[in-house]
């Protein structure tokens, strides 16, 4: 991959890169099957390490993994609304991050679980947050040469929950007219610190630092999340195409919120 | 799951076969993957062709440079529209619509202009399909780029470009025809107009009138299957097409006429179609593949890609339509005012005379005025989908008299039984109906179970709306031979989209006391049997199934005659009773149709007999949906809770192919209201040319769809048989929008009623304080 | 781009052996290479489900499959659904309810559904439509599809 720079690609599920080099999206020389890398392929998950997610994985094995199931639900409910069956039997998030669709419906949930990128390259290795990972629709921080090998999920802490949703007009396969992950970190019912990304709504996933800070400290209750989202609304800077427009965008970027952060608190409240 | 009401019918104690589920005769090939599609050909030698598209939606050809394209290796032949023939300009019958082979021509291959983006203009065969896609990006074509007309009410103005230079308004007295040329020259095609009494005075007779404007966007047919050709010109000049279609010979006729050659010369062998809905009458491959064929010298498939199906072939009309019908307090309709301007793409010819003629067709109003338009635009040119022109119309109309029955205090089946139409009312176009079920149809709403049920909760509505189609007569031909075993094959002309092979079958059967697995159907090529129209305009069981049924009754007087030799008595002497031969001299003598079909060869040779269908009384249905939906008011998203199709199918030969019919155009109406639609961008650019963002409903979309069968026989039919493939999609949108209104509080009256839209709406009736 | 790939892999129970082109995908390769036309292609860009095969266990689009992915896999096309014992209950179940029009679909949604009984004989009418909203079907509205797996779901499990 090194030797052909821009001109190599990644194949993991495959479920993206071969719709794009089809619609001539990009040209390309090689096309490098990773799913062989062991590294790529690792599923390890304990309520002391958190969860190293090979980028390979495809979806379907991480809602199919118990521990998983349990530890991060948030990261289930994005594993298990990309594409239908077919293609969670493929598709993988490391993918799906790597991608970097500004409407990925992975993003938000990673961001909002504080993961963290493994990369390995011709000169060695580092770590980035997810939030810093895209940089651009399709665009990524990945040099030539470099590959996502990992990404990292801390343990969730205790009184903790997230939730990822979207907004589509069917009830599967279909892209985000907008989505909102989010989690909480609950203490006596105050929230004690909370994360929120919006997807569909800006070039890149969208960290929303100030609306999640508008929550620090509060009563997790109605009002607050409210605050919230019309704080996350201000964070949305969409445009508007055949999948939405920028005010319907911008409006559901509230209704998301508020929906994601009630999930988000109910689950940390252990309701789930 | 609610299930589907097993009906006690009327066919039960009629018949043997029709109104029984038997499995049908070409199932296994299709769940066991046998069967074979157009895309599966395969033969010897044969190349793989892609075309060249135009990326812009308005522009002139300065010039095609195909030396690079032939230059590849690999590559074989390239064609452009200088390799077709130049060809009368004169109209042929495509059944549902009006063809003219130079306009199909120049759709297939575009020489002067291309009018959309997606316009074919040239097409390489090579040795692999990845080659000749390298090849077609090859050709270079210079373009002047001229502005683009992309909507119905701009392109009818004064000022706006021409698409075509010459075109010039007709005057049309009637549908189907050309009419008479006024000689201004615009976008507009043709006027057509309809009027009945006097609308000034009906309308002034009227207590309450409901005016409103609807448009609509053009929607795909959404086939699976995408189109595919392949084609062997042979060196003796025999030219031969294998093809999914709708119609062998139609596809046989304007490939003969496009390419300037003899039917005669050429074969088309129909291969199983993956769905059409009315998409797959036109050809649009066929002569192109032909061509390539003829030039390489080799057999030539092409198959389209979901893009180019999207973005190349016909989906329906967009439209613009304002609608306004008047009632008195007692309920009784005194006048409708009815205009339509639907898009044609870039060619005339859109199914705004349907439209016209059927919109208002469930109620008897005495004073009306329709005037239809036919607008080319930069679009795909239009085809036929589903009861082509009608679902537009009745979405206007339905939900005008929605609000009008509201205003009026009265119950919308009420209102719509208190105007509905019976034998003998008059057609707008002055005709009267036959024998039509429009008042059993609504009958059968009010005593449903579904209609019956109080639906609760917040933001949840029910609606329900009318449909009407007119379905297609047309001509086909049967050939029945009796096997030795006294079982039979069935050939005819129709090919097979839903179950049309098993439907015909029954009907011989019935005739002849056989089994329906004693008839073994098959669809046969251009050569093989007479000549048959088009699978569509819901015809293929009614006017097929004449065919056959005329064909077995000559059967039935063969075996008669066969019978009376060996009895020394006359035909007419004898009767065929439960399969069997019964002579009335003689009661004692009896032959099974087995027997005598084991002795034919001694009785006078083999049993055989064609026929031909020419129906002159073609049976038309009303049908109706009825829906419940709920509203997400945050999110202006609409879930189908449930859903019931009505229809009156005079009888059902196998009631489980027309539960489907019913179901399958219902779900498409559904997809039609909810989320499907070309979205344009301003150079023309269909934005969403793939399955991810041309949003037909998946199975996660829908609840079960629920099916009353209507009986009212057709009397143009020897079993009451009348055709059930598209009436079934004519009332969804308008039902939908119904059930919005009642679920909400407001009137939808664009197409499709998205998630934004209905935000909008609701944003709309919050602002106004309601 | 002439070189070629030599692919070892198990089709339908039988080891097979095929040459394809790195850009061929496995839909490609099964129906132009090996002459299994049962798997159709409706899209090429996975949002149709008409090309569903089985790919070690697991339902996939084979249009977003590489042909050279498939190398020492065990592949499954409705080519194999049948037995010489008879139909697969799916595919009796199909006849029986109706579950077709056109059948351009057919064997994506029998391959697909097949895949869930395995797993889930007792499958209930929300898990069957979910399960198949990746296969598109525009014919039958879907109804008797799902009626038609949840028949065959009762024979697989033998309530039936």
């Amino acid at each position: 991959m090194a030797e052909k720079g821009s001109r190599a690609k990644a194949l993991a599920g495959g479920t993206d890169v071969l719709v794009q080099l089809r619609a001539k999206r990009y040209l390309i020389d090689r096309l490098v099957d990773i799913k062989k890398i062991p590294e790529m392929n690792e599923l390890t998950c304990t309520e002391q390490a958190g969860l190293v997610l090979g980028a390979a994985v495809p979806c379907c094995l991480i809602y199919e993994n118990q521990d998983v199931s349990r530890l991060y639900p948030g990261l289930i409910d994005s594993a298990f609304l990309i594409g239908g069956i077919q293609i969670q039997g493929r598709a993988s998030i490391g993918g799906n991050l790597c991608n970097a669709a500004p409407s990925a419906d992975a993003i938000p949930t990673l961001i909002a679980l504080e993961a963290t990128c493994n990369i390995v390259g011709p000169k060695g290795k580092r770590t980035i947050a997810v939030e810093d990972f895209c940089t651009g629709p399709g665009q990524n921080v990945l040099k030539d040469g470099e590959l996502l090998v990992s990404i990292h999920l801390p343990p969730p802490k205790r009184n903790s929950g997230a939730h990822y949703l979207r907004f589509i007009p069917r009830n599967e396969m279909d892209i985000a007219v907008a989505g909102v992950g989010a989690s909480v970190v609950l203490s006596n019912g105050k929230i004690e610190s909370a994360r929120l990304a919006l997807a569909s709504v800006a070039p890149t996933p969208v960290f929303a630092t100030k609306a999640a800070a508008t929550l620090v400290g509060k009563e997790a209750n109605e009002e607050a999340v409210l605050e919230a989202a019309e704080e996350a609304k201000k964070a949305a800077k969409p445009i508007s195409d055949m999948r939405g427009t920028i005010e319907q965008r911008i409006h559901l970027v509230g209704v998301l919120t508020k929906r994601a952060l009630n999930k988000a608190i109910a689950r940390a409240k252990g309701a789930e | 799951m609610t299930t589907t009401v097993e009906r006690p019918t009327e066919s039960q104690r009629r018949f043997k076969v029709i109104g029984t589920r038997p499995i049908r005769h070409d199932g296994l090939g299709k769940v066991t993957g046998a069967d074979r599609y157009g895309a599966d050909v395969q033969l010897p030698g044969m190349l793989h062709a892609k075309m060249l598209r135009s990326p812009h939606a308005h522009a002139r050809i300065k010039k095609i440079d195909t030396s690079k394209a032939e230059a590849l290796p690999g590559v074989k032949a390239v064609v452009t529209s200088r390799d077709l023939p130049i060809i009368d300009d004169k109209p042929i019958d495509l059944a549902e619509t009006l063809g003219n082979p130079r306009v199909l021509a120049e759709n297939a291959l575009a020489s002067s202009k291309v009018l959309y983006k997606g316009h074919a203009i040239a097409a390489v065969a090579a040795t692999s399909p990845h080659i000749a896609e390298e090849a077609a990006e090859l050709i270079e074509v210079e373009y002047e780029v001229l502005q683009p007309v992309l909507d119905v009410r701009e392109a009818m103005k004064k000022d706006a470009p021409l698409i075509h230079e010459k075109l010039t308004t007709h005057e049309v007295q009637r549908r189907f025809t050309r009419g008479d040329d006024t000689g201004v020259i615009s976008n507009v095609a043709s006027h057509l107009q309809f009027k009945q009494g006097d609308v000034a005075d009906g309308f002034s007779r009227a207590d309450v009138v409901v005016e409103r404007e609807f448009t609509t966007v053009p929607v795909h047919q959404g086939y699976i299957e995408p189109q595919a050709s392949t084609a062997q010109w042979a060196p003796d000049g025999h030219l031969t097409i294998w093809t999914s279609s709708q119609g062998s010979f139609g596809i046989r006729d304007q490939t003969a006429a496009i390419l300037g050659i003899p039917q005669s010369m050429v074969k088309v062998v129909p291969m199983e179609i993956g769905g059409g809905f009315g998409g797959k009458i036109g050809t649009y491959l066929d002569p192109v593949a032909a061509l390539l064929s003829k030039k390489a010298g080799l057999p030539v498939k092409i198959v389209m890609t979901r893009k180019e199906v999207f973005e190349g072939t016909g989906p329906t009309s967009g439209s613009y339509m304002r609608c306004k019908i008047g009632a008195r307090r007692d309920g009784t309709i005194t006048a409708a005012e009815f205009y339509l301007a639907y898009g044609a793409g870039a060619f005339p010819g859109s199914p705004v005379g349907a439209g016209a003629m059927y919109g208002l067709a469930p109620y008897k109003i005495d004073n009306v005025l329709i005037d239809a338009y036919d607008v080319v635009l930069n679009n795909p040119k239009v085809a036929a989908y589903r009861a082509p022109g009608t679902p537009q119309a009745a979405f206007a109309v339905e939900s005008t008299l929605d609000e009008l029955a509201e205003k009026l205090g009265i119950e919308p089946m009420e209102f719509r039984l208190t105007n509905a139409v019976r034998e003998g009312d008059r057609q707008v176009n002055g005709i009267p109906f036959g024998s039509v079920g429009c008042v059993e149809v609504e009958e059968a709403i009010k005593n449903h179970p579904h209609y019956r049920t109080p639906l609760n909760g917040a933001n949840r509505g029910r609606g329900v709306a009318m449909g009407f189609w007119g379905n297609g007569g047309m001509q086909s031909s049967a050939t029945i031979n009796v096997n030795t075993d006294g079982t039979i094959s069935l050939i005819t002309g129709s090919v097979d989209i839903g179950g049309t092979r098993v439907a015909v079958a029954m009907q011989a059967a019935e005739v002849l006391g056989l089994a329906a697995e004693d008839v073994v159907p098959t669809v046969g090529d251009t050569n093989a049997v007479g000549w048959t129209g088009i699978t569509g305009g819901s015809r293929t069981a009614f006017s097929t199934g004449i065919a056959a049924i005329t064909a077995a009754e000559q059967i039935k007087r063969t075996m008669a005659e066969r019978a009376a030799l060996k009895w020394e008595t006359q035909p007419e002497d004898i009767e065929f009773e439960d399969g069997v031969f019964v002579s009335k001299m003689n009661r004692e003598d009896r032959l099974t149709f087995k027997e005598i079909a084991a002795s034919m060869m001694a009785t006078g040779g083999p049993i055989t007999a064609s026929a031909s269908s020419n129906p002159r009384q073609v049976g038309v249905s009303f049908a109706a949906t009825l829906v419940d939906v709920e509203v997400d008011r945050e999110t202006g998203k609409v879930q189908i809770l449930r859903a019931t199709a009505f229809q009156d199918v005079g009888m059902a030969v196998h009631p489980s192919y027309v539960e489907g019919q019913m179901q399958g155009g219902t779900v498409q109406g559904i997809g039609w209201a909810l989320n499907e639609e070309y979205f344009f961008t301003d150079d023309g650019t269909m934005a969403n040319s793939s399955f991810l963002d041309y949003r037909m409903p998946t199975s996660l979309d829908l609840p079960a769809i629920d099916t009353e069968i209507i009986e009212v026989p057709n009397p143009g039919h020897p079993f009451g048989v009348r055709g059930v493939g598209e009436v079934s999609i004519v009332a969804p949108m308008a039902a939908v929008a119904n059930a919005i209104h009642d679920a909400v509080g407001i009137r939808m009256t664009s197409l499709p009623m998205s998630p934004g839209e209905v935000l909008k709406a609701l944003d709309e009736q919050q602002r106004a304080g309601k | 781009m002439s070189l070629k790939i030599h692919v070892r892999t198990t089709v339908n129970g039988e080891e097979t052996e095929f040459l394809c082109e790195g850009r061929q995908s496995l839909l490609e390769a099964l129906r132009d290479i090996l002459g299994l036309t049962g798997t159709k292609e409706g899209c090429n860009d996975g949002n149709c489900g008409a090309c569903t095969i089985n790919l070690d266990g697991r339902i996939v689009d084979s249009c977003l499959v590489l042909a050279a992915e498939a190398e020492g896999k065990t592949i499954l096309t409705i080519e194999g659904v049948a037995s010489i014992d008879g139909l697969h209950p799916l595919q009796q179940s199909f006849l029986e309810q109706a579950a077709l029009q056109c059948g351009i679909c057919t064997p994506g949604f029998i391959v697909a559904a097949k895949a869930l009984l395995e797993q889930e004989p007792d499958a209930d009418e929300h898990r069957i439509r979910h399960w198949l909203a990746g296969n598109l079907c525009r014919c039958t509205g879907y109804d008797k599809i799902i009626r038609a797996v949840l028949d065959a779901g009762a024979v697989v499990r033998g309530a039936k």
